[in-house]
């Protein structure tokens, strides 16, 4: 394939229809767009951070249908029809903040806060998949987010009084 | 300290609902209208001779705008820090893997890792050295000036060769330590926006925006009056954020001098990882000479770090090393050498401990072994030879009032079960092939800058009580995660009795407050904590007298004393709040905002013999590690880090509690995990999957008791906290490894196969 055409292939478009934090969204997108590039650059939701861009750290994590996802390793296109939930869009049953947010802070599990939207989007599905994980559960399923501020206790903490809240 | 609404009190942090909520901005989350997209081109070997550098192909990038080279800075092309030997942009050779060479700007950022990635690098490659010890060699090849010494220390006091001639028992031996990657969850990153004026706004993540200043007015050539760098809410820093940050800000700020727009450089993980600083591989050679009772009798050291290929913040991270080689303790004869030797490595710089970690692993392994020739307690050696209020340390200084070692050390046994464990026969012991020990040791800390980092330690804060009440302080000091906005708020607060939440701490801009030094070496509460202090001074004693005189117009009797907490002045039953005093302050047109400086106290040294005072006051630790190792593959696993800490007064018990918990773990995780790798010059890991760290999975149980020795001098009596937890954790975890299987590991990380190699010896 030559140089030239290698460009068009990038170029590709497609049509991108899915939910955003509850909204129906139609974009228009180059089919080499990632996950994250959409949530960032597109949408402009800026609260799902890049921490390595290989899957490594955890703190682009989504919900996607429930399920939590690395962002910088999906496709944009893989979104089409499915369900996207960022940090934005994380709320408590009142509209105000999610359980997990307000134990979070309570607990002192936010420091730099640059992995704190990944940790939390990570608890959220851990939670929702098994509401009553034992500590041990927990640190396990947390094992995909990195920090490096907080010894990772005060996070298991939160994620614990998270469940006693629900 | 009866009485205080605000300090000792576990309030909420001020920027947890931003980042819990995901509306924090940081570098990469900042939006300018034209903005361009830098990224850097990279040099891909250890040491070349540049011979060209051409953007033709580049240029078939779409979007691509121009490429940036060491002909575009405009000042000297030296960035200054402590000895001036690295360039902002290299013109005829670059010294080490992945030195940024040039930049290429594009208008997205993928158009601009496409572009660097096409941009052609003409090079020669040079002889190179990996080896620090083989750099200090008289024939080795010259990287920096006749010896390729960055920085050279001497502390000696004495006459130690005596001390180990007649000692009863003398202990040697070597030990070295790897690199560690500060790994802050944020890469580094920076946008610079050009002004009308010919000036640039820089919006940095950074834990030292005045060195930020320092390093684009000097690539840009611009009056400091042009430059104003704002510190973006930063993620993570741990040193890594020191002095590097200014090399990336100079970068895009020419990248957006020669293109008129704004420019964004945000790292990726990989880069960050090959060309950002690190802490220092070290090696060292540590004697002790003790008597028959187990006293130290004397300390020899030689120590040396391996710098990398440029100075950048080595001589002062060399120098805090050499200051607290010889360990916590009295000893009368030292002879202390180091050295920070050049290499064509990644240059290392500040890390948390600040050069001490890999002194304290070497010296606090050695004490271990002392103990067990002498047969004497680890835990008893150390309390015969800690230092106490009145000691003189090995610089000579005479230790202040607030010192709470021997406590420290006491807590740290009593709450371990070290004495009744090891009675019962319950440590050491094994069952199956997992045995189980524990290992402690003691450090200490000198808070601030010391006597070599002085001209520097100063700083600034600006006060200002709006008509309202809210109270807006600007201060030079960053918060980078460790809970600076909180605490100095916490401190505002309490000196004006003005409520918590009105207290806003401003991101630091630096051209709202007078340079106030780096963020670093545990100084921040207590500088900015002090000019916080003494800015509001003048404003609290109007407010009290305002408050007093409103309080007697209300009926209350003047010859009663008057009260002041969380924001309510009262006098018997009658009361104001903190709101109409204000007011009344304003309606009497009194000053309602007010500059502080602190200036740390002044102190004397002799760099020739190291004698004198080296740091104003000093932070302490003791740490018991339970581990448990597997005697079939060598596995260490630690189970407990039982710690105390004297780090003065307490301003956050929550905030603090997660600072101790975080340096253990990072510690832990140096000591046991952390390895990063080169092969003839080039890194072989520089990604997280490669590069292991501590988990959530790898958490041990942290057991922490603070014991507030105040300090005078200090906000509220309080020292400093950030870096002491980090200091004593990996020797603890190697002496409880000794303890669990017998084997000495005398490096850093503690990896299985050393451990497995030295139960095959056995």
């Amino acid at each position: 394939m030559t140089e030239k055409n290698k460009k068009i292939t990038h170029r590709a478009k497609f049509s991108l229809k899915c939910f955003v934090n509850g909204e129906k969204v139609e974009r228009d997108l180059d089919s080499s767009r990632s996950l994250i590039e959409f949530i960032r650059l597109d949408l402009g939701l800026k609260g799902t951070k890049e921490g390595c861009g290989e899957g490594e750290c955890g703190a682009c994590l989504v919900l996607v249908d429930g399920k939590a996802v690395n962002s910088c390793l999906m496709m944009a296109i893989q979104l089409q029809g499915k369900r996207l939930i960022t940090i934005e869009g994380l709320k408590g049953r009142d509209g105000g903040l999610h359980p997990l947010q307000k134990t979070f802070m309570e607990e002192g599990a936010v420091q730099c806060g640059f992995c704190t939207p990944g940790l939390i989007i990570a608890s959220e599905a851990l939670l929702r998949e098994n509401p009553d994980a034992t500590v041990e559960d927990i640190k396990r399923g947390l094992t995909g987010n990195l920090c490096r501020c907080t010894g990772y206790e005060k996070v298991v903490s939160a994620v614990r009084k998270a469940q006693k809240l629900s | 300290m009866a009485n205080l609404s605000y300090v000792g009190k576990s309030l909420p942090r001020k920027d947890a609902l931003i980042k819990a909520t995901g509306r924090a901005k940081y570098a990469a989350d900042q939006e300018f209208s034209g903005m361009l997209y830098a990224a850097a081109v990279r040099c891909p070997k250890p040491r070349i001779k540049i011979l060209s550098i051409s953007d033709s192909k580049a240029r078939r990038v779409p979007g691509y705008v121009t490429l940036v080279t060491y002909k575009d800075v405009k000042g000297v092309n030296k960035w200054p820090m402590v000895v001036n030997d690295y360039p902002f942009l290299p013109e005829k050779e670059a010294r080490f893997q992945g030195e940024t060479v040039a930049l290429a700007v594009a208008d997205t950022q993928n158009a601009a890792k496409k572009a660097a990635r096409l941009i052609e690098l003409e090079y020669k490659e040079l002889p190179f050295i990996e080896d620090p010890l083989k750099s200090l060699e008289k024939k080795s090849i010259k990287l920096h000036g006749d010896d390729n010494i960055f920085a050279k220390f001497i502390i000696k006091k004495g006459d130690p060769d005596k001390a180990i001639k007649e000692a009863y028992a003398v202990v040697e031996d070597e030990f070295t330590t790897n690199y560690q990657v500060h790994a802050y969850l944020e890469t580094q990153g920076v946008v610079a926006v050009p002004e009308s004026d010919g000036g640039l706004t820089i919006y940095s993540s950074t834990q030292c925006p005045f060195y930020v200043l320092d390093g684009v007015a000097a690539a840009a050539s611009l009056g400091y009056h042009k430059v104003k760098v704002i510190q973006t809410v930063t993620g993570g820093g741990f040193g890594g954020k020191e002095d590097v940050p200014a090399l990336v800000a100079a970068h895009a700020a020419l990248c957006a001098l020669k293109t008129g727009r704004p420019v964004k450089l945000i790292y990726d993980r990989k880069e960050d990882f090959n060309s950002m600083s690190k802490r220092h591989p070290s090696w060292s050679r540590v004697t002790y000479a003790a008597d028959k009772s187990g006293k130290i009798t004397g300390c020899v050291v030689k120590y040396v770090l391996d710098g990398g290929a440029y100075a950048t913040l080595s001589p002062i991270v060399l120098w805090r090393g050499a200051v607290h080689s010889a360990g916590p303790y009295k000893i009368d004869n030292i002879r202390i050498e180091a050295y920070a030797a050049a290499t064509n490595k990644v240059p290392c710089g500040a890390f948390r401990g600040f050069g001490q970690p890999q002194i304290c692993f070497a010296q606090e392994s050695l004490v271990d072994e002392l103990a067990h020739k002498l047969k004497i307690d680890p835990v008893e050696l150390r309390m015969k030879n800690i230092l106490r209020t009145g000691d003189k340390t090995a610089t000579g200084q005479t230790i202040g009032d607030s010192c709470g070692l021997e406590e420290l050390l006491e807590t740290v046994k009593k709450k371990s079960g070290w004495d009744i464990r090891k009675a019962e026969g319950l440590m050491p012991k094994s069952k199956g092939d997992i045995a189980r020990g524990m290992g402690v040791s003691v450090a200490y800390y000198g808070v601030g800058l010391g006597a070599k980092g002085r001209y520097l330690d100063r700083a600034g804060a600006y006060v200002n009580i709006y008509k309202d009440a809210t109270v807006g302080v600007n201060v030079g000091n960053a918060e980078i995660g460790q809970g600076a906005l909180t605490v100095l708020s916490q401190i505002c607060a309490e000196t004006l009795n003005a409520p918590y939440e009105n207290i806003k701490l401003e991101e630091v801009d630096t051209s709202k407050v007078s340079d106030s030094g780096p963020t670093v070496a545990s100084r921040t509460t207590l500088m900015s904590g002090n000019a916080i202090i003494e800015a509001a001074a003048p404003m609290r004693a109007n407010i009290f007298k305002t408050a007093f005189n409103l309080l007697l117009a209300k009926g209350a009797e003047g010859s009663k004393p008057m009260s002041a907490c969380h924001g309510v002045f009262s006098i018997g039953e009658v009361s104001v709040t903190f709101a109409e005093v204000v007011k009344e302050c304003w309606n009497l047109r009194m000053k309602m905002g007010e500059q502080g400086w602190y200036v740390s106290p002044h102190t004397y040294y002799n760099m020739g013999d190291g004698q004198g005072d080296a740091y104003v006051t000093y932070s302490y630790s003791a740490d018991v590690a339970e581990v448990e190792v597997d005697l079939k593959t060598g596995v260490t696993r630690v189970i407990k880090i039982c710690a105390a800490y004297d780090v003065g007064r307490i301003i956050n018990p929550r905030l603090a509690e997660g600072q101790a918990q975080g340096g253990i773990l990072q510690g832990m995780s140096w000591a046991v995990y952390e390895n990063l790798l080169y092969k003839n010059g080039i890194m072989l890991n520089p990604n997280f999957t490669d590069y292991v760290m501590a988990t959530t999975s790898d958490k041990p149980e942290y057991d922490i008791t603070f014991i507030e020795k105040p300090y005078a001098e200090g906000p509220y009596k309080a020292k400093g906290m950030g870096e002491v937890p980090l200091i004593g954790v990996a020797p603890a975890i190697a002496n409880a490894v000794r303890n669990a299987s017998g084997v000495r590991v005398k490096s850093v990380p503690i990896l299985p196969e050393k451990v497995w190699g030295g139960l095959k010896k056995k």
